[in-house]
C-alpha cells in the first residue's frame, strides 16, 4: 500500500522533437511580422465589418456562412481590446492606432501554424513513416498560398485547422478502435472528431464536404464491424449508438449552439435588420423594437396598421397609396383605370397606414369590446389619409400587364363597380379560427370576386415610371400559382383607431404608437429565420476582377494580388508554391493509375504488393484523394463567384499524397538498391526545388522586401498571373 | 375503355376476364404445389396477363383522345416543330430531333399537310388532321404498361408485382395525360422503358452469352439508347443507368478466374460495338436525316454559322452573290465565330446604371436583326463624301484602322477601361457619339487571322479580329447571357488578354455596297462533323439560357414526388374544357411511402445477410430481388430524379415521369416481397395465401377506385373550378396547391 515509499516517484515524458521543431517552424512561419502590413488586406475589408459589428453588439447577416468563423475573429479583436470603430470601407486603408491589428490576426496565424504538426500526425496515424510524416509537413511549411491564407483576417486557414484535425482525430479513434474500444481515449478522440466536423462546418459551409467524407468513412468501418461475427449485437448497438452521439448528436448541438451564441451577442438593431421578419426586427434593441413595443397584439375591425410585404428583397416596402392616379394612358399606349395609385413604398410614411373595415358597418374604429379579424374574414381595407378603398378589377397593371390593377376606388361613375371586398387569409395560421396577429401573422389578402391575391410585383429592379415617383407595383396576381413571399403581408405597426372624424383621424395617423404589449421569438424561430436567410439570401452571381474557376486552380493558373504599398511596390499575392502544386497534381494522377492497375490485376487474382501494403494504399488514398475531391469537385456546381482560396482545403488533401504516393513507389517500385538510391537523391533534389521557389516567392508571400519592376517582371512565371508592376 | 375492346377480339376477351380474376386459380395451385407459399404462377397465365394489360393500357390512352380538338400545352412547340419537318424548314430547338421528326412521320403518313401555324395554346385545329400524331404519341405511351410489366416480371419473377406496376402505370391520370398529347415525353419514356427493358432481358441471357438472344437484346439496349439521347438529353441518365450496369456486369466477369482474357475481350468488344458504338451510329444517322430533311431556311438560321445558313435554300447566303472585298462605305453584319455566337448588334438602350458607363448598349443577337447592321468607316471621314457615289471605291485592307459605325443609331464602336457588365476581367464595349462623331476610343484595327499586311478582306470567308487602339484590348463575345436589361442578348466585351480563341473572331457575312459588283460566292462547305458539333453547342447553349426569372413561381423537384402541384394542360376558365397533369395522388403516395420502405427494407435485408444470419431458401430468394431487382430500380430512380436539384434551368412537373415509372417498378416489387415475407411469417397456409393474395387485391382495388374517382384529371373537366364547393371535383381537391 506504501509501495510509493519503497520506489521513487518518477515521470517519464516523451517528447517527439519532430513535432515540436515542426511546430516552431510553423509559428515562426506563420507569425512573423504579423503586423505587417499595417493595413487592410484584402478580405480583411469584408469580415472587419463583422468584427466590429461583433464589438459594438449590432445585429447582421452573412449570407457567406455561419457564424463560428467570424466570431473567432471577434474573439481576437475582443481579446486585443479592439472598441470596433474602423471604417471598413477600401482594401490597403491604413488601419489607425485603435485597431489591434496583431491580435486580430493572431488567430488565423496559429490555427495555419498548427497545420503543420497536424499534418506530421495524420501521416503517421495512417502507418506511415516518420520519414514521409516529416514530408508531408515541411510540404505544408513551404506552401506559400497557406502561409499567405494564414497571415491576414481570412477565415480558410481556420477551416483547414480544424478539417484536419477532424482527419486526425478519427485515425486516432479508428486506430484506438482494435484494441481498446470504449476507453477513455477512444472516447476522446471519438468526440473531439464530432467537434472538431461542427467547428469546421461552423466556420464554412465548406466543411460539410469533409465531414459528410468522415462520416461516409464512419459508415464504412462499421459496416465491416457489422460483419465481424465476433461481436455481439449488444456491443454492435453500443458501438452505433457511441457513433451516433458523437457524430451526428454532437455536432448538430454544437452547431446550433454557435446561433446561440451569435444571436445573445447580438442584440441591437443594425443595417441587416430589414432582411429579416418584422418577429424578428422587433426582438432586436432599438429600430422597429422602438416602434412597436406596446402595440395590441390583435388586429380588430377598425385597427389601423402598416402591411409590409414578406419578402423585403431587394429591399422592405409597405403598401402604400397616394392621391396621384393611374395617367389615362401609359407610354405604350395601353389604357388604365385612372383611379388613384396603390404602391409599395420603401420608406415610412403616414401614407402608409390602413384600416381594417368590417364591410357591413360603416364606423372605422374599433368597438369595446374590439371584434378580433380571423382567418378567412372578409374585410375592406380602408386607406388612412384618403379614406379611399382598396380596390382591384380586371384592368391590366401598369408593369405587368398579365396580372390586375389595385387602385384606390374613386367613383367617376361610370359602369366599372368597387370591387373592395378582400378575404383575410392567415398563411402560418395554426387552426381555421386563428386571430390575425400584429407581427407574428403572415397574411394574404384574396379579391372576392376575382380571387386575384395582392402581391408586391415590383421586385424586378422596375419600379414604375415618373408618375407613380418610381416607387414599386402592387397588382393582383390572377392565378395563386402557389406560395411566394412577394403576396404575403405582415402588419407592422398597429393600433386600434379611436378617432370617429377624419380630421381627428389624420391627427392620430402622424402620432407614433404607444401601447402595451412587448413579444419575444423563442431562439428556435430565431434560428430557423436566420438559417433559411443564409442559405437563401444571393447576392448577385457577379465575377469578381480576381475570381476565376474552378478549373484554373489545378494548374494554378490564376492569382490573387491581396495588397500593394502605395509608394513601394512591396505587395502580397495568394500564389501557392509551383512545384508543390503540380507534384500534388502528379501524386494524385500516379495515385489513380497505379490503383486502377492493381484493382484490376487484384481482379484477376495477381497481388503485386503485400496484403497490408495495399490496405495501407486504400486507406490513406482513399482519405486525401477522397478529400481532395469532396472539396474540389463541388465547385464545379456550385453557381457563385468563386476564387483561387476556394482550393486551398483540396489542394492540403493533395499535398498530403505526395509523401504517401512516394513512399510506396520507393518501397514497392523501387526493388534495388541502385534504384532506391537513386529515388532518394531525387527526392532531396526534387526537395530542394520546392524550397527555392519558396525563397524565391517569399517576398510576395509576406510583401518584404520590395521588389523592382524587372525582379517582380521575372516572378511572372506564368502570363495569366495578375502581378502589379507600378509604371514609374 | 368498351370502344377499345372488340378491337381485341372475341377469342381475347376470355383470356382478358380469366387474368383479371387471377388470383382465384392461383390460389388452388399454390395449396397442391407449395403449401402456403406463394409459387410461380402457371405459364399460361403470362401470356394472358400480358395481353390484360396491354388492352387496358391502349384502352386508357386511346380513349376521348381527340379531345380537346385545340391545342394544348407544349403541342404548340412540337405540332409545330412537326410541321416544320413536312414542310423541310430549318429550325432551332433545345432538344436533339428525334422526337420531332417521328413525329412529324406520324403527321405525314396520317395525312397532316403540314398548314396548322400550331400559334398558341387553345387555337381550334378545325379540319386539320391531328390524331396521327396523337395517336402516334398515345402508341408509345400505350406500350410503356407491358415494358413495365415484363422488365418486374423479369427482375421479380413474379406476376402480382408485375400486375401491381401494371396497374399502377394504366391507372395513373399523369401518365395517361402525359401520353395523350404532341409531346416528346411519351417518345422519350418509350424509349427509355425500352432500354430497361432490353438491359434486363439481355441480363438474364447471361448463362448463354454470344447467343442470338443475347446480341438481340443488347443491340437493341443501344438503339434504345441512342433513341433516348435523341428525344431528350435527359436521355443521358437512361445512358448513365445502362453504363453503371456495364461496369458492374463487366467487374464481375473480369473476376471469374475461369473466363480468359481473350473471352473477356470478346465481351468487352461486344459491349463496346453494341452499347457506344451502334449507338452513336444510330444517333448521327438521325441528325444526318434532320439535315438532309430541313433544307429550306426558316426561323432557326440565326443560331447557325454564316457557312452552315449558306446550305439552306431560301436563306439570303443561299448561292449568294455579294460584293467580295470588304470597302469602306460599305453596310455589314459581323458573325462571332464561336459555336452559336451571334451577330455584333447594338439598340436604342443605354446601360443602366453602376454598369460601366451610361452609354449605349452594344450585344451579340442571334436573330437577323436591322439592329445587326454596320456601317465601315475611316478613322477620320464624314458621311458626305462615302455616300457620293462618283468617289472612288477604297477598299478595306488589314491592319487598317477603322471606325464601325451603327447603322440605325448612328453611334460608333466604342470601348473603354470600364469593367463590362458580366465579364469584369474585361472592358465595356457600347455605342458612343452622335451622328458618327465620337471619340479616339472609337477606333479599331481590323487584322485577318493568318495574313500578311495590305490583302484584302473578304467576306465570310475572313476571320478577322478587331483590336481596340487605345486600350490594346480585342473586340470578342463572352457567350453569357445579359439580363433583362440587355433582353437577354449575349454580352459583348474587349478582352485585354491576347489568348486566341473564336470568342475574339468574327466573320462578315451580309455586304451592301452598291457601288461594287455582285459576284456569286459560294462558301466553304461545312463538314458534318462540323456541322453536327456546331447543332449540339447551340442546343446546349439554347438549354443553359432557359433560365427561371427572378419572380416567378416555379416547380422544384421536391414538388414532384408528393404530387404538389400540377401542369394545366388546357383550359383556364369555368366553361373551358380542362385537363390537369397531375398524378393519381393515392398511387404517388405509395409510390412515395414504397421508397422509404424499401429503404427499410433493403437495409434490413443487407444487414441480415452480413451478420451471417442463415436464411431459408425462400428469404434467399427474395433478398435477392431485393437487393439486386429492387436496388436497380432504386437506382434508376436516383438517377433520374437527384440530378434535378443541380439544375439550373427552369424545371416541370412533367420531367419527374421518367423517375416516376422506376418508382413504380420498385413498388410492385417491394410490396410482392413485403407481401411474400409477412405470408411467410404466418405458417398456417390458408392464413398465408389468404394475406397475400388479400394484400394485392385491396392494392388493386384501391388503384382502380382512385382512378375511378380522380379519372376526370385527364379525360377532362368542364364546370365550376375545384376551389368552388359546387364543383364535382371539389371534395378531390386534397391539397391547397392542386389547381384544376
Amino acid at each position: 500500500m506504501l509501495g510509493f515509499l519503497k520506489k521513487p516517484v518518477a515521470v517519464t515524458v516523451e517528447i517527439n522533437m519532430n513535432l515540436v521543431a515542426l511546430t516552431v517552424m510553423g509559428l515562426i512561419s506563420r507569425l512573423w511580422e504579423l503586423s505587417y502590413p499595417r493595413a487592410v488586406v484584402f478580405d480583411e475589408v469584408y469580415y472587419g465589418q463583422f468584427v466590429s459589428l461583433y464589438m459594438k453588439r449590432i445585429f447582421f447577416v452573412d449570407d457567406s456562412g455561419p457564424p463560428l468563423g467570424h466570431m473567432l475573429l471577434a474573439l481576437g479583436g475582443y481579446l486585443g481590446g479592439f472598441d470596433g470603430n474602423f471604417l471598413w470601407n477600401r482594401i490597403g486603408a491604413e488601419y489607425g492606432m485603435n485597431v489591434p491589428v496583431w491580435s486580430l490576426r493572431l488567430l488565423p496565424a496559429l490555427a495555419g501554424a498548427l497545420c503543420v504538426p497536424l499534418a506530421y500526425q495524420i501521416l503517421v496515424e495512417l502507418q506511415f513513416s516518420h520519414c514521409a510524416a516529416l514530408g508531408a509537413a515541411l510540404l505544408i511549411l513551404l506552401e506559400n498560398s497557406l502561409i499567405t491564407q494564414s497571415r491576414f483576417m481570412l477565415l480558410e486557414s481556420i477551416l483547414i485547422f480544424f478539417i484536419l484535425l477532424a482527419v486526425l482525430s478519427y485515425l486516432k479513434f479508428y486506430n484506438l478502435q482494435r484494441h481498446s474500444s470504449f476507453s477513455g481515449s477512444w472516447w476522446f478522440w471519438l468526440l473531439l472528431t464530432g467537434v472538431a466536423c461542427s467547428c469546421a462546418v461552423g466556420v464554412k459551409y465548406m466543411g460539410l464536404f469533409t465531414y459528410m467524407l468522415l462520416l461516409a468513412t464512419a459508415g464504412l468501418h462499421f459496416w465491416h464491424m457489422i460483419g465481424d461475427q465476433n461481436l455481439s449485437n449488444v456491443s454492435l448497438m453500443c458501438h452505433f449508438l457511441a457513433r451516433g452521439l458523437a457524430l451526428i448528436l454532437i455536432p448538430v448541438a454544437m452547431y446550433l449552439s454557435f446561433f446561440y451564441v451569435h444571436l445573445a451577442l447580438l442584440y441591437r438593431s443594425g443595417p441587416h435588420d430589414q432582411i429579416m421578419t418584422s418577429a424578428f426586427q422587433a426582438s432586436l434593441e432599438g429600430g422597429l423594437a422602438r416602434i412597436t413595443q406596446g402595440q395590441p397584439l390583435e388586429v380588430a375591425y377598425g385597427s389601423q396598421i402598416t402591411l409590409r410585404n414578406v419578402l423585403g428583397k431587394p429591399m422592405q416596402c409597405w403598401l402604400h397609396s397616394h392621391t396621384n392616379t393611374y395617367p389615362i394612358r401609359y407610354e405604350n399606349g395601353r389604357g388604365s383605370s385612372h383611379q388613384q395609385q396603390v404602391t409599395c413604398y420603401p420608406f415610412k410614411d403616414v401614407n402608409n397606414w390602413w384600416i381594417v373595415k368590417d364591410p357591413g358597418m360603416q364606423q372605422l374604429v374599433v368597438s369595446n369590446p374590439p371584434r378580433p379579424v380571423r382567418h378567412g374574414h372578409i374585410v375592406q381595407l380602408v386607406h388612412g389619409i384618403t379614406t379611399r378603398y382598396l380596390n382591384t378589377h380586371d384592368v391590366a397593371a401598369p408593369l405587368s400587364p398579365h396580372s390586375q390593377e389595385v387602385s384606390c376606388y374613386i367613383d367617376y361613375n361610370i359602369s366599372m363597380p368597387a370591387q373592395n371586398l378582400w378575404r383575410v387569409e392567415i398563411v402560418n395560421r395554426q387552426s381555421d379560427t386563428d386571430v390575425w396577429k400584429t407581427i407574428l401573422s403572415e397574411v394574404r389578402f384574396v379579391h372576392v370576386n376575382t380571387s386575384a391575391v395582392l402581391k408586391a410585383s415590383g421586385f424586378l429592379g422596375a419600379s414604375l415610371p415618373e408618375w407613380g415617383y418610381r416607387q414599386l407595383e402592387v397588382v393582383g396576381e390572377k392565378l395563386s400559382k402557389g406560395y411566394h413571399q412577394s403576396m404575403v403581408w405582415n402588419v407592422e405597426e398597429h393600433r386600434y383607431g379611436k378617432s370617429q372624424e377624419q380630421k381627428e383621424r389624420e391627427v392620430e395617423l402622424h402620432s407614433p404608437t404607444q401601447m402595451d404589449i412587448s413579444k419575444n421569438l423563442s431562439f428556435m424561430a430565431k434560428f430557423t429565420e436566420l438559417q433559411w436567410k443564409i442559405l437563401t439570401l444571393k447576392n448577385e452571381d457577379t465575377e469578381h476582377k480576381y475570381s476565376s474557376s474552378a478549373l484554373d486552380w489545378i494548374t494554378m493558373d490564376t492569382n490573387i494580388p491581396y495588397w500593394l504599398h502605395p509608394t513601394s511596390g512591396a505587395q502580397i499575392h495568394l500564389l501557392g508554391n509551383v512545384v508543390t502544386w503540380a507534384s500534388a497534381n502528379v501524386a494524385a494522377l500516379v495515385y489513380a493509375c497505379l490503383s486502377l492497375w492493381y484493382l484490376i490485376r487484384r481482379r484477376r487474382k495477381i497481388h503485386d504488393i503485400p496484403e497490408d501494403a495495399w490496405q495501407l494504399w486504400v486507406s490513406a488514398g482513399g482519405m486525401c484523394v477522397g478529400g481532395w475531391a469532396v472539396n474540389y469537385l463541388p465547385s464545379f456546381l456550385m453557381e457563385k463567384t468563386l476564387f483561387l482560396y476556394h482550393y486551398l482545403p483540396a489542394l492540403t488533401f493533395q499535398i498530403l499524397l505526395i509523401p504517401i504516393v512516394l513512399q510506396h513507389l520507393g518501397d514497392h517500385l523501387c526493388r534495388s538498391l541502385l534504384l532506391k538510391s537513386m529515388f532518394s537523391a531525387l527526392i532531396v533534389a526534387w526537395f530542394s526545388s520546392v524550397y527555392l521557389v519558396y525563397r524565391t516567392f517569399s517576398p510576395v508571400t509576406y510583401g518584404e522586401p520590395s521588389l523592382s519592376a524587372t525582379e517582380l517582371k521575372d516572378l511572372r512565371w506564368k502570363d495569366s498571373w495578375n502581378i502589379l508592376i507600378q509604371k514609374q | 375503355m368498351r370502344r377499345a375492346r372488340p378491337g381485341a377480339g372475341a377469342s381475347r376477351m376470355p383470356a382478358a376476364g380469366g387474368g383479371r380474376a387471377e388470383p382465384g386459380p392461383l390460389r388452388q395451385r399454390e395449396s397442391r404445389q407449395r403449401p402456403g407459399r406463394p409459387a410461380a404462377p402457371p405459364a399460361a397465365a403470362r401470356p394472358a396477363a400480358l395481353a390484360l394489360v396491354t388492352i387496358l393500357s391502349f384502352a386508357s390512352r386511346f380513349h376521348r383522345l381527340a379531345e380537346p380538338s385545340h391545342v394544348c400545352w407544349d403541342e404548340t412547340h412540337f405540332g409545330k416543330m412537326g410541321s416544320y419537318y413536312i414542310n423541310r424548314t430549318f429550325f432551332f430547338d433545345v432538344h436533339p430531333p428525334l422526337g420531332k421528326m417521328l413525329i412529324g412521320l406520324a403527321g405525314y403518313l396520317s395525312g397532316y399537310n403540314g398548314t396548322f401555324p400550331f400559334q398558341k395554346p387553345g387555337d381550334r385545329y378545325e379540319q386539320h388532321n391531328y390524331m396521327g400524331m396523337r395517336g402516334f404519341c398515345a402508341f408509345l405511351g400505350s406500350c410503356l404498361v407491358p415494358f413495365a410489366y415484363l422488365t418486374v416480371l423479369e427482375l421479380s419473377k413474379s406476376l402480382p408485382a408485375a400486375l401491381l406496376t401494371a396497374f399502377i402505370l394504366i391507372f395513373d391520370t399523369g401518365c395517361i395525360t402525359l401520353s395523350q398529347y404532341i409531346l416528346l415525353d411519351p417518345i422519350l419514356m418509350f424509349f427509355l422503358m425500352g432500354a430497361v427493358l432490353s438491359m434486363v432481358k439481355c441480363n438474364s441471357c447471361a448463362d448463354r452469352p454470344f447467343s442470338a438472344s443475347w446480341w438481340f437484346w443488347l443491340s437493341l439496349t443501344g438503339m434504345n439508347l441512342a433513341g433516348a439521347m435523341g428525344v431528350k438529353f435527359v436521355g443521358l441518365f437512361v445512358v448513365l443507368f445502362v453504363g453503371l450496369n456495364t461496369i458492374s456486369d463487366l467487374w464481375d466477369l473480369l473476376g471469374d478466374l475461369s473466363l480468359s482474357l481473350v473471352m473477356f475481350g470478346k465481351h468487352l468488344l461486344a459491349r463496346v460495338l453494341c452499347l457506344i458504338l451502334l449507338p452513336l451510329a444510330f444517333y448521327v444517322t438521325m441528325f444526318a436525316v434532320h439535315f438532309t430533311v430541313l433544307n429550306k431556311s426558316g426561323p432557326g438560321d440565326g443560331f447557325f454559322s454564316s457557312a452552315f445558313q449558306s446550305q439552306l435554300i431560301g436563306n439570303n447566303l443561299h448561292n449568294i452573290s455579294i460584293p467580295e472585298h470588304l470597302a469602306y462605305g460599305s453596310v455589314v453584319t459581323m458573325k462571332n465565330l464561336r459555336m452559336a455566337g451571334g451577330y455584333l448588334h447594338s439598340h436604342w438602350h443605354l446601360y443602366p446604371e453602376g454598369v460601366g458607363a451610361r452609354q449605349q448598349q452594344v450585344t451579340a443577337y442571334l436573330h437577323k436583326d436591322l439592329n445587326n447592321l454596320w456601317i465601315i468607316k475611316k478613322r477620320y471621314s464624314d458621311t458626305a463624301d462615302l455616300s457620293d457615289p462618283s468617289s472612288p471605291v477604297e477598299f478595306v485592307r488589314h491592319g487598317d484602322i477603322i471606325r464601325l459605325e451603327h447603322k440605325e443609331t448612328s453611334r460608333n464602336l466604342h470601348s473603354h477601361r470600364h469593367e463590362a457588365p458580366l465579364t469584369k476581367k474585361h472592358f465595356q464595349v457600347t455605342g458612343y457619339g452622335i451622328n458618327g462623331t465620337g471619340d479616339s476610343n472609337d477606333f479599331w484595327r481590323i487584322e485577318v487571322m493568318g495574313r500578311k499586311a495590305e490583302k484584302l478582306i473578304k467576306v465570310l470567308r475572313s476571320q478577322v479580329q478587331l483590336t481596340h487602339v487605345a486600350t490594346g484590348c480585342i473586340l470578342g463575345s463572352s457567350g453569357k447571357t445579359l439580363p433583362k436589361w440587355g433582353w437577354e442578348q449575349v454580352e459583348v466585351t474587349c478582352t485585354p488578354y491576347l489568348k486566341r480563341s473564336p470568342n475574339s473572331l468574327w466573320n462578315f457575312e451580309d455586304h451592301i455596297n452598291p457601288k461594287l459588283p455582285n459576284i456569286s460566292l459560294d462558301v466553304l462547305k461545312p463538314s458534318f462533323v462540323e456541322i453536327l458539333l456546331e447543332s449540339h453547342m447551340v442546343m446546349i447553349r439554347g438549354n443553359s439560357g432557359l433560365k427561371p426569372k427572378d419572380n416567378e413561381v416555379t416547380s422544384k423537384p421536391w414538388h414532384w414526388p408528393v404530387n404538389y402541384q400540377g401542369l394545366r394542360f388546357s383550359g383556364v376558365n369555368e366553361t373551358d374544357y380542362r385537363v390537369y397533369l397531375l398524378g393519381n395522388p393515392v398511387i404517388w403516395w405509395l409510390n412515395l411511402v414504397t421508397i422509404g420502405l424499401y429503404l427499410l427494407i433493403a437495409v434490413s435485408t443487407a444487414v441480415a445477410l452480413k451478420r451471417g444470419v442463415q436464411l431459408t431458401s425462400e428469404l434467399k430468394e427474395l433478398s435477392r430481388v431485393v437487393l439486386h431487382g429492387g436496388a436497380q430500380m432504386m437506382l434508376g430512380w436516383l438517377l433520374h430524379y437527384l440530378p434535378f436539384f443541380m439544375m439550373g434551368r427552369v424545371l416541370y412537373f412533367h420531367h419527374y415521369f421518367p423517375a416516376m415509372l422506376f418508382s413504380s417498378m420498385l413498388t410492385g416489387i417491394t410490396w410482392d416481397t413485403l407481401l411474400k415475407f409477412c405470408a411467410g411469417l404466418l405458417s398456417p397456409s390458408t392464413t398465408a395465401r389468404k394475406l397475400y393474395g388479400g394484400g394485392f387485391l385491396a392494392l388493386f382495388l384501391l388503384i382502380v377506385y382512385s382512378f375511378y374517382l380522380f379519372h376526370p384529371l385527364s379525360y377532362g373537366m368542364i364546370g365550376p373550378m375545384a376551389s368552388d364547393p359546387s364543383s364535382p371535383m371539389a371534395g378531390l381537391r386534397w391539397m391547397d396547391s392542386w389547381e384544376f
